[in-house]
């Protein structure tokens, strides 16, 4: 597989599939024994995979990586068209701002910071989601955050991983 | 950035206000169908692996029970079209048209929305099956919901218990017209604008009116729960629980009105294609 992710075309395409796999996270539906209040736990993984890939391959993923991602991602959850791609852009601004800062951190303190992202992209996607008139705010729209810090350190352990294993560069 | 930002909140703007990116949208939807279809498996191989452990004995039960349904059901469908002949007959005296029957397509449940504010699900029949936007679900046991977007392979249905989804609907026993809304919770609807002195009842049933052409009459919707009277203001409070098992249903009906195209069948002789036939060999392609 390494050969396969020495050149720029391999390692573009790890990025997307680990991209797929969030989305696919981000729409696989709940079994029938858990109670459907625990949809409102389910973080956001594209966002997170996001993140990680600009703090870790700044040159390879950024903000049209996001938009594009974004749109995707509105499409899958029938949002409206630009919602999300607004979100992961700011948020992807933010982190090409940090990701310097980041680095250095251990992976609890980019659990914070993670944290305050997320947080954000929740944010615009309900203040527009208000705006279009789809639901109303509540503070539960931050709790896919916390969850999503919470599995933070999980998330960057694997994706380093895997990153390293493949030579993604 | 803000060159995309902008970019973004002008689809955004046009997308709410027109239907313009409806192609374009749907055309993504095809292209990423596969992620839906992979989020399906955990849930598809469980019950695979439920069905290849279940046993032979409670195999052998379920058919037969089901065999027993089926009987019963053909007996109710052969008295239906003693019926259906009978009304059209008195309404050929009375001079209205006849009433025909509403051809279904059966389709299975692949994804639901993750956000557990928006009821919506997705389904596995599309654009390639003769789905239209605006086209109303049933299940075995009522209205559904109907559908909001097609793309090639799968389509995504608004369940009448979204906060932005109306139906309209009359009640069985005194014919009084109402309209029911979702509340944006699983098991419950709200009728709006109830006169304080209106003829409703707790346990009445409410069926669907047919006034504003998007649905067809006489579909079971709800059952009335509760009614609660507030002094001093003009409209009763009145919720509703939906007959259609809006979070349990893999099995859903898209129909096809009189007035509408009728479904693109490949495997469905469209003859035997009408509803009161259809729902009984529903159940029986799951495996």
């Amino acid at each position: 597989m390494e050969a396969v992710a020495e050149n720029k075309l391999g390692a573009v395409v790890m990025i997307w599939v680990t991209f797929i796999i969030g989305m696919v996270l981000a729409v696989v539906p709940l079994p029938d024994f858990i109670p459907g209040e625990l949809g409102y736990l389910r973080p956001d993984w594209v966002a997170m995979v996001l993140v990680y890939w600009i703090i870790a391959l700044p040159h390879r993923v950024g903000i049209l990586s996001a938009w594009v991602a974004g749109i995707v991602v509105d499409v899958l959850l029938g949002s409206l068209l630009g919602q999300h791609a607004l979100a992961y852009v700011v948020i992807a601004y933010v982190a090409m701002n940090l990701y310097q800062r980041m680095r250095m951190f251990s992976v609890w303190q980019q659990a914070l910071i993670v944290f305050a992202m997320l947080g954000l992209n929740q944010l615009i996607n309900s203040w527009i989601d208000n705006i279009a008139g789809v639901s109303d705010w509540s503070l539960w729209y931050l709790l896919p955050a916390l969850s999503g810090a919470f599995l933070w350190p999980w998330a960057f352990l694997i994706l380093r991983g895997l990153r390293r294993r493949m030579g993604i560069s | 950035m803000l060159g995309l930002g902008l970019f973004s909140a002008l689809l955004m703007f046009v997308d709410h206000a027109t239907g313009w990116l409806d192609e374009s949208r749907s055309t993504i939807t095809t292209a990423i169908s596969p992620v839906v279809v992979i989020a399906d498996l955990p849930n598809r191989s469980a019950r695979g692996i439920t069905e290849l452990l279940s046993s032979r004995e409670s195999l052998r039960r379920k058919i037969s029970s089901l065999e027993n349904e089926l009987i019963l059901l053909r007996v109710k469908t052969e008295q239906m079209a003693a019926l259906t002949g009978e009304n059209n007959r008195l309404r050929d005296l009375l001079g209205s048209a006849a009433k025909l029957q509403d051809n279904v397509l059966v389709a299975e449940l692949i994804g639901v929305n993750p956000n557990p504010q928006k009821q919506e699900v997705i389904v596995d029949k599309g654009r390639r099956h003769g789905v239209f936007v605006g086209q109303p679900v049933l299940d075995a046991l009522g209205l559904l919901g109907q559908v909001v977007g097609v793309s090639q392979f799968n389509s995504r249905v608004l369940l009448i218990s979204d906060q932005a989804h109306s139906v309209p609907v009359q009640v069985l026993r005194s014919n009084l017209r109402l309209i029911a809304q979702g509340t944006g919770i699983d098991q419950q609807l709200e009728l709006l604008h109830v006169n304080s002195t209106a003829d409703i009842e707790v346990g009445d049933q409410l069926l669907s009116s047919g006034l504003g052409n998007r649905f067809p009459v006489g579909y079971p919707v709800g059952i009335v729960d509760q009614i609660t009277y507030e002094p001093g203001k003009p409209f009763a409070v009145v919720k509703a629980i939906p007959s259609a098992r809006l979070d349990r249903s893999r099995h859903v009906l898209l129909v096809f009105s009189e007035s509408r195209a009728s479904p693109i069948v490949d495997d469905v002789d469209p003859e035997t294609a009408n509803l009161s036939s259809r729902s009984g060999t529903g159940d029986g392609s799951s495996g």
